[in-house]
């Protein structure tokens, strides 16, 4: 069960942050120059946050009690290949769920 | 407002609906799992508005992570919208305050990528023009984010188990990402992110993953520095 004031504290903490984030430059910090180490670094947040969140759960998944589950680590690996490939986030969606499926269904 | 603008917007944002119901129909339905109320769930789309970050804070609510780490980590993960208010700035820094105040709320992945690929095929237009467009491309994507959390939220109860729906996130997470892996710099930063977070895994609540991805970021950065420095040579 959620702790509803933990919930809250959450909500409003971060519905504000991330207002902040994106009223940043817009807002007041207008055409000012960033550091050029900063601009390059940030361009790397998305793809070095959100694998690194979901990476405990490909390889330990809590439903089959932190056991490797090939079918979920190959259905990973899918999504991955067939993203970066066709550049599409819908396929990538589609295949990982359909060799899941697949894979589920044949054991 | 550019009236010409808001519709070229509208148009071009449809395609992105289809990414958005899934995606916002999950989030309704794992919020609602775990046992948030409907006007909670609700609550919590219109504040944050930032459909990974409430992924990734519903995530360590449930485990009872630290409030503070949980405020980091999904900050974190919306850290790139300070890249988008930088690369919109001088394309909208001149409309009026609270007409910015309305673009930052808005200010999400799909108006983002939409506004600065038309901004730079037409660099000709007017801020009103470029006003219309911007709110344009939001226009499809509010109600449809906000009716398909309802409805996930209202089916959410109703899923039997065994489909295996944990592994939902992780693979709308990867397909996310997976498209934007377009230099080595970006695949270095994901596998130092990746290799680190399972190395680490023993450190609590997910502080592990802050180290990672800024070790991530670090590492994709220096690679974007080396492989330009071996260009100009």
């Amino acid at each position: 069960m959620i702790d509803r004031a933990d919930f809250w504290v959450v909500v409003v903490g971060l519905g504000i942050g991330t207002y902040l984030l994106r009223f940043s430059f817009l807002g007041f910090l207008g055409n000012r120059v960033l550091p050029w180490w900063l601009v390059r670094g940030l361009r790397y947040t998305a793809v070095a946050v959100l694998p690194a969140l979901v990476a405990p759960a490909v390889l330990w998944p809590e439903a089959m009690g932190g056991q490797t589950d090939p079918a979920r680590l190959l259905a990973a690996a899918t999504t991955v290949l067939v993203g970066a490939y066709t550049r599409q986030m819908m396929a990538a969606i589609a295949a990982g769920a359909a060799v899941l499926a697949a894979l589920h269904y044949l054991a | 407002m550019g009236r010409q603008g808001f519709w070229r917007g509208v148009v071009d944002a449809l395609p992105f609906v289809v990414v958005i119901v899934p995606f916002a129909t999950l989030f309704g339905l794992l919020a609602s799992e775990a046992g948030l109320h409907l006007y909670e769930i609700i609550l919590f789309s219109v504040v944050v508005f930032a459909g990974a970050s409430q992924f990734a804070a519903l995530a360590l609510l449930k485990e009872h992570a630290p409030v503070l780490i949980i405020l980091v980590t999904a900050l974190a993960v919306n850290l790139r919208m300070l890249m988008y208010s930088v690369a919109l700035a001088p394309h909208l820094g001149a409309a009026r305050a609270r007409t910015r105040a309305f673009i930052a709320y808005f200010l999400v992945d799909q108006s983002f990528a939409l506004a600065m690929q038309d901004y730079e095929k037409r660099p000709d237009q007017s801020l009103a023009e470029k006003l219309g467009y911007f709110f344009g491309a939001v226009t499809p994507i509010v109600p449809v984010w906000t009716i398909s959390t309802i409805a996930g939220a209202l089916v959410g109860r109703s899923i039997p188990a065994g489909y295996a729906l944990d592994f939902a996130v992780p693979i709308t997470f990867l397909a996310m990402t997976a498209p934007m892996l377009r230099t080595r710099a970006h695949w270095v930063a994901a596998a130092v992110s990746v290799g680190l977070v399972l190395g680490l895994r023993a450190m609590p609540y997910g502080t592990g993953l802050l180290v990672a991805a800024a070790a991530g970021m670090i590492a994709g950065a220096a690679m974007e520095t080396w492989a330009a420095r071996g260009k100009h040579d």
